[in-house]
């Protein structure tokens, strides 16, 4: 059994502007690991990538519930976050590096790629209609 | 961000200061976008040695403008790209089709 030293939970709406604030917020909490720079910049980046999906993919033309539930164990956080919204259709599809339904509006279709090379396991599950959860985990300090 | 017009050369320099992410970048765009229009540079340059974070959004943003440079009949370098901002860029592939300078 892991030894769990904190837990986080944490909801917002789907504003842009929750982007930086969520992913400093994660960045903070994941400090008490006492990780490195690197380390917690790729979480930074990764939480950025998951939030910013459910602001523009799961919620595309209303304002919907963004949560977020983050675990701190010994020498490993995980981040749960997860939305209410679309859902996706073919996720193996989705996961693919470049792959995007958002070509017009700049997307590249590197979220995932991004969160699952920096990250040490990213899990997705969703249901079309019911919404989407994004779980990643990374070791800290492993060294 | 800072704007740079280097008239007899006609080189447009953009040095970005802010956080580059989904919320940001629409700002960022629709400022770029104006300066090449009212500019058509021959050479557009994105500093990014001030960007302290980025992520898949600055993919996008770098693409795009390097199409919107292109329509004006210009050419898109990226300079003082650092080791994080680097990884993201390359695991893209756009390096292969827009000029990317890094830094150590
Ligand atoms: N939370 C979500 N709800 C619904 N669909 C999603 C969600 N997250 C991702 N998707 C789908 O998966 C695709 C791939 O996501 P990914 O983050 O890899 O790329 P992107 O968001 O399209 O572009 P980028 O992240 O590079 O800006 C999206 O285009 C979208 O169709
Ligand atoms: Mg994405």
């Amino acid at each position: 059994m892991k030894d769990l030293k904190n837990e986080l939970k944490l909801e917002f709406l789907s504003k842009s502007a929750n982007e930086s604030f969520a992913r400093v917020a994660i960045a903070a909490f994941a400090s008490q690991l006492d990780p490195t720079i690197e380390e917690i910049s790729d979480i930074k980046t990764s939480v950025s990538e998951a939030v910013t999906n459910c602001i523009i993919h799961a919620y595309p033309n209303s304002e919907g519930w963004v949560k977020i539930h983050s675990k701190l164990y010994e020498n490993e956080i995980e981040i749960e976050i997860s939305d209410t919204g679309e859902g996706i259709e073919n996720i193996d599809e989705a996961r693919e590096p470049l792959y995007t339904t958002k070509g017009n509006l700049e997307r590249s279709g590197m979220g995932f790629t991004i969160m699952e090379s920096f990250m040490d396991s990213l899990k997705v599950e969703s249901i079309v209609g019911l919404g989407t959860k994004v779980t990643m985990s990374k070791k800290i300090r492993k060294g | 961000m800072k704007v740079n017009h280097y008239i007899k050369e006609k080189i447009l320099e953009i040095e970005l200061t802010e956080e580059i992410d989904h919320h940001s970048s629409e700002k960022i765009r629709l400022r770029i976008d104006y300066e090449i229009q009212r500019f058509s540079p021959k050479k557009v340059i994105i500093d990014l040695s001030k960007v302290k974070f980025m992520d898949s959004a600055g993919i996008g943003l770098i693409i795009g403008r390097y199409k919107v440079a292109l329509s004006y009949g210009g050419t898109l370098e990226v300079r003082n790209v650092s080791g994080k901002l680097k990884k993201i860029l390359e695991m893209s592939g756009i390096h292969k089709i827009i000029n990317i300078k890094t830094v150590a």
